[in-house]
């Protein structure tokens, strides 16, 4: 399946170390273009570590240091010349928590835009519509678009977040468990939001819930201690786990 | 709210070891309250009845035993204000990369002690410092430059350690979706991180000018005189400030019996600014924190 999509994004040998600690262990991984990727794994295998590589977050945590390889559009990312602001901005990303700035909703939405020097007002203005109808929360804020983000609930804060990473129109987006601070309607909410947004981001998850990533994913990679275990369409790896690992995992015989 | 541990009543032993030790720790909070209200009431009874409309708006005469004292309340205020114009900059700007830039190393390392030490150091010496340097070898002489610079940095270290705490409560999960979004560090330090911890940095700054408001050691040598008959008009003429005003009207005059109830009255206008400024800090924060809150 991967292989008749163009790969977007991939990792080759990407190993991670906090100080002497090493999370990740030689991860090789590709990401298919307009796809969604879940990756699953027990608490603490290194799936936050290894998606904030994509996009050089770990830079903001002292003592990381990384090997390896991140290669987008041909280049390694991980080189130190990298321009890493506008490499965010293609490569744009989603919390766990819902973490909207202080500021008005509009002011959230627009904040990307206006960092990055988009300053004519109209275009400004529809694209932060566009953003948050792509973020299903354009119904919902529309009136109320000048009050503050932080009066808003968590999931309606967390598609404002969505609307605010989409608004800056990066071209992968990264999710770490999105929804899991959330109830299952604003879950629900979210998980659609994605099967939207893959007709035209790549999408890489992070999730806990393995019906989430059946639900949402064509391919899911597991982690298990900060090594790559099994990947595959998400379909074989739920119903055909070649890994024992990835078996106990997924039917839950895992601590 | 937290849960007050008092409300849960034990019985026997245990509960009143405990009743004995609130009421211990509820008695030492209370002289916070008592020594405030202490201390304006006895300024209140002694200088009330210096205070009057002519008092706050006329020029001292005879000797500074009769008159007002507009000259000491314009000069306390230029001088406060020129102190935060030098020292909110500066500080905040050290605040900033300290918590926002530096990592740790050596230079951030002696930076620290550079603050820790400057905090230590008693105003006094800043009086004779500023007196050294800005007066004598930047050729500032007995000025409101020279006054206002030498209180600017004995505040310096009170206002880097309120911008280093406001800083600090600003969560990192701002700066991770700012740069996130493709913003530079700059920006994310101008756009979110400082509107964030503004409350807190403009607290600290008015807390820290109203201290500065009131001293006396570090301007006595440097900006404050005895006696001016004129209101100051430029930043390098010399100016009355009140708490100098007090000291000379404590102890240097010749006529200090009859000049206590000026001496308290000006005491009492010193106290009132001090108050009215912290004030102004505690609505200046409210205002911001719930400019984007629910
Ligand atoms: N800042 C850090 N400093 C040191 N070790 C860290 C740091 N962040 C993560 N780790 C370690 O790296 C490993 C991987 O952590 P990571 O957060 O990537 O796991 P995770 O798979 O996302 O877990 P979870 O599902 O609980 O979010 C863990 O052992 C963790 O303790
Ligand atoms: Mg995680």
């Amino acid at each position: 399946m991967t292989n008749e999509i163009e790969t977007i994004i991939h990792t080759q040998d990407l190993s991670l170390f906090y100080g002497d600690f090493q999370a990740l262990h030689d991860i090789s991984l590709p990401f298919a273009q307009r796809q969604v990727t879940a990756l699953i794994g027990p608490s603490g295998c290194g799936k936050s570590s290894f998606l904030r590589s994509l996009n050089r977050m770990n830079d903001l945590t002292s003592g990381t240091r990384s090997e390896g390889a991140v290669i987008f559009e041909g280049t390694n990312i991980l080189e130190k010349k990298i321009d890493v602001v506008s490499l965010r901005r293609r490569i744009g990303m989603v919390f766990q928590k819902p973490n909207p700035f202080p500021k008005s909703i509009y002011d959230n939405v627009a904040y990307g835009l206006v960092v990055n020097g988009i300053k004519n007002r109209s275009i400004v203005a529809a694209r932060v519509e566009k953003s948050l109808k792509q973020a299903a929360l354009w119904e919902e804020v529309k009136d109320r678009l000048h009050k503050p983000a932080l009066g808003l609930s968590g999931g309606q804060q967390q598609r404002l977040c969505i609307a605010r990473a989409l608004a800056v129109e990066p071209e992968i987006l990264l999710m770490d468990e999105p929804a899991s601070a959330l109830d299952p309607i604003a879950t629900q909410k979210i998980e659609e939001l994605i099967l939207e947004l893959k007709e035209r981001y790549t999408i890489i998850i992070v999730t806990h819930n393995m019906q989430q990533a059946a639900r949402v994913s064509n391919t899911t990679a597991f982690f298990y201690m900060g090594r790559l275990v099994e990947v595959g369409s998400t379909n074989a790896l739920f119903t055909k786990p070649v890994k024992k690992e990835t078996e106990d995992y997924i039917t839950g015989r895992f601590g | 709210m937290t849960f007050s541990l008092s409300k849960n009543r034990l019985s026997g032993k245990r509960g009143t070891v405990q009743s004995i030790w609130f009421a211990l720790f509820r008695g030492a909070a209370a002289i916070n309250v008592l020594a405030l209200f202490a201390v304006i009431l006895f300024m209140v009874i002694q200088g009330a009845s210096a205070i009057n409309w002519a008092f706050l708006t006329e020029m001292p005469k005879n000797s500074m035993t009769e008159g007002g004292i507009l000259p000491c309340i314009i000069g306390t205020i230029c001088l406060a204000l020129g102190a935060l114009a030098f020292a909110f900059p500066v500080g905040v700007a050290t605040a900033i990369y300290l918590n926002e830039y530096a990592t740790q190393g050596k230079r951030v390392a002696m930076i620290r002690f550079a603050i820790t030490n400057l905090a230590g150091v008693p105003s006094v010496v800043f009086g004779l410092f500023g007196l050294a340097f800005f007066c004598t070898v930047l050729k500032l002489g007995v000025s409101l430059l020279s006054g206002a610079l030498t209180l600017g940095i004995m505040s310096l270290p009170v206002i880097i350690g309120a911008s280093e705490e406001a800083l600090k409560t600003v969560p990192n999960t701002y700066r991770e979706a700012s740069l996130g979004l493709g913003a530079s560090k700059w920006q994310t330090i101008f756009r979110v991180v400082v509107p964030s911890a503004l409350p807190g940095i403009l607290t600290g700054s008015i807390l820290a000018l109203g201290r500065a408001a009131g001293e006396t050691a570090p301007i006595m040598f440097t900006g404050a005189v005895f006696f001016t008959p004129d209101l100051p008009t430029s930043v390098f003429d010399e100016v009355m400030a009140l708490p100098y005003h007090i000291y000379v009207l404590a102890t240097a005059g010749t006529h200090i019996g009859e000049t206590r109830p000026l001496q308290y009255g000006t005491a009492l206008v010193l106290i009132a600014l001090v108050l009215g400024m912290n004030l102004c800090a505690i609505i200046v924060r409210s205002r911001l924190r719930n400019r984007n809150r629910i």
